[in-house]
């Protein structure tokens, strides 16, 4: 029962000190910005196909879904764009989409961490007088604070694109589904759902990082920490996103 | 020159050094044997700071690493090169970008200035061919190579090889050592080497310790390990038959 409550507060604690570390003052700005352009390369733009298509299809599922479990000859006919909006633009893109990311950039943060933790690249950093843990950390960190929000962004857009793609095959009008789309538009609402991918990109950066850095052992070890990773991230996601949709809204 | 002096080194209640006293010589290959678990490695990441030492004092030069400051140790960093037994190179980097880093990090060249000492070090080692490939596009002898280059980038005082070795066939192990000896020689280095090669021990040996379970149980140099009558270290050195008759026809 004591071990149970002291692991999870050492293990805080650890991340604690390894922000500490990271969040130091860059050796040469230099090789630091072309880490980020290459983080973001990685762990952004090679996110958008996947962002894109899981959106497009959520978004008509979604669309389907209000129009058939929602819509009644009771209800105005905006309704299934209005929801479809609602749910796209609270939710979905914001939280859901994180939640996914955290699956793939986060294992692939954790397990790029862990290779080169155990192959001793990290102990070659450490050697050569570099401060691993900002050199490998920090450029991935802002690179995902950089590259998420745009992310969301996108995921917004292919969304509302999956639901018009539904509206031309004839599930509901395109003028309902504008109409709905538009109908008490509360700019707000795209705001919170940026702020909040901000802080979902940092728990996904530092937490698969610190599984990551902090392995011992070989490739079991690896897969644990990027296992590891992606399940605290994602518990770590829905926490905040709790807290900051109470917060925000 | 490094000196170790009563260095003492134990996890939880596991002593695994016990009162190493030695001096690591500039100029020379020092090599630290013994066998698997005898505390070499953990040694030799306590000289390079990766490990802490439970007591004792590392002199690099005559300064006190262990009572150094975080900016004095990453100072000192810098005058290291460090070749590990997985040449630890960076997968994500070209040859040239490896041998590149610590100059990228560390040096105020230009970038031309960077190039061409990065080259000037792959031309060192035989591998001015090689630059464009990636760590995982060459051998593991080319690999060894590829690190000794970056290790001595920066013109190191102080070069670490762990197991340099390890995995390679006999005539590539030669080439390596052949390769470090030179380089300790040509840069006046003061090089640490673990191994349990016994080619590198009779070949590059010019300064031996022995450490049989944490402790430094022999020291010497190549020319005095055959006629030692240490009983363990002739138990590891001429472990095999056809050793152990070389010895005999050799004393």
């Amino acid at each position: 029962m004591f071990s149970a409550v002291i692991k999870p507060v050492k293990t805080f604690g650890r991340y604690l000190q390894l922000m500490a570390k990271v969040f130091s003052r860059p050796e040469r700005l230099r090789m630091y910005w072309k880490q980020y352009v290459k983080e973001m390369q990685q762990l952004g733009v090679d996110s958008i196909g996947i962002v894109l298509m899981i959106s497009f299809f959520i978004g008509a599922v979604i669309c389907i879904q209000m129009k058939v479990n929602i819509q009644s000859p009771w209800m105005p006919r905006f309704t299934t764009g209005y929801t479809t909006r609602e749910i796209l633009l609270l939710e979905f893109s914001s939280s859901i989409m994180c939640l996914i990311l955290a699956g793939k950039v986060g294992s692939n943060i954790a397990s790029e961490i862990g290779t080169m933790r155990v192959t001793q690249q990290i102990d070659a950093l450490d050697i050569m007088g570099v401060n691993s843990a900002s050199f490998l950390i920090l450029p991935k960190i802002v690179a995902l604070l950089t590259m998420i929000p745009v992310l969301v962004t996108f995921s917004m857009v292919a969304g509302f694109a999956g639901a018009y793609a539904i509206s031309y095959a004839g599930i509901l009008t395109p003028d309902d589904l504008t109409y709905g789309l538009q109908h008490s538009f509360n700019q707000w609402f795209v705001w919170m759902s940026i702020i909040k991918s901000f802080f979902f990109a940092f728990i996904i950066a530092s937490v698969s990082a610190f599984y990551g850095y902090t392995v011992e052992g070989g490739s079991v070890e690896v897969g644990k920490a990027s296992t590891d990773s992606v399940v605290h991230c994602s518990m770590l996601i829905l926490f905040a996103d709790i807290f900051l949709t109470q917060l925000l809204s | 020159m490094i000196e170790i002096k009563s260095l003492y080194k134990s996890f939880e209640d596991k002593d695994v050094l016990l009162d190493i006293n030695t001096t690591f010589v500039e100029g020379q290959t020092n090599l630290i044997i013994g066998q698997s678990g005898s505390g070499k490695t953990v040694l030799m990441k306590c000289i390079v700071g990766l490990l802490e030492p439970t007591s004792g004092q590392i002199l690099y030069d005559g300064r006190d690493f262990v009572g150094m400051n975080k900016g004095e140790r990453t100072a000192l960093r810098r005058e290291m090169g460090m070749i590990f037994q997985s040449a630890a190179l960076f997968d994500s980097m070209s040859v040239l970008e490896n041998v590149m880093f610590p100059l990228d990090m560390f040096s105020t060249m230009t970038l031309r200035e960077r190039k061409e000492r990065a080259r000037q070090c792959l031309d060192r080692v035989n591998l001015t061919d090689a630059e464009k490939k990636f760590p995982g596009e060459i051998s593991g002898g080319m690999q060894k190579r590829v690190a000794i280059a970056r290790a001595i980038a920066l013109n190191p005082k102080y070069l670490f090889c762990d197991e340099p070795n390890s995995g390679l066939d006999p005539k590539t192990s030669l080439v390596i050592d052949a390769l470090i000896h030179d380089i300790t020689v040509e840069y006046n280095m003061t090089t640490i080497m673990n191994t349990h090669d016994m080619n590198s021990v009779m070949g590059i040996g010019d300064s031996i310790i022995f450490i049989k379970e944490g402790r430094q149980e022999w020291s010497g140099d190549k020319t005095l390990v055959a006629t030692s009558s240490n009983q363990a270290l002739i138990d590891f050195i001429f472990a095999s038959d056809l050793l152990q008759k070389a010895r005999s026809a050799f004393v």
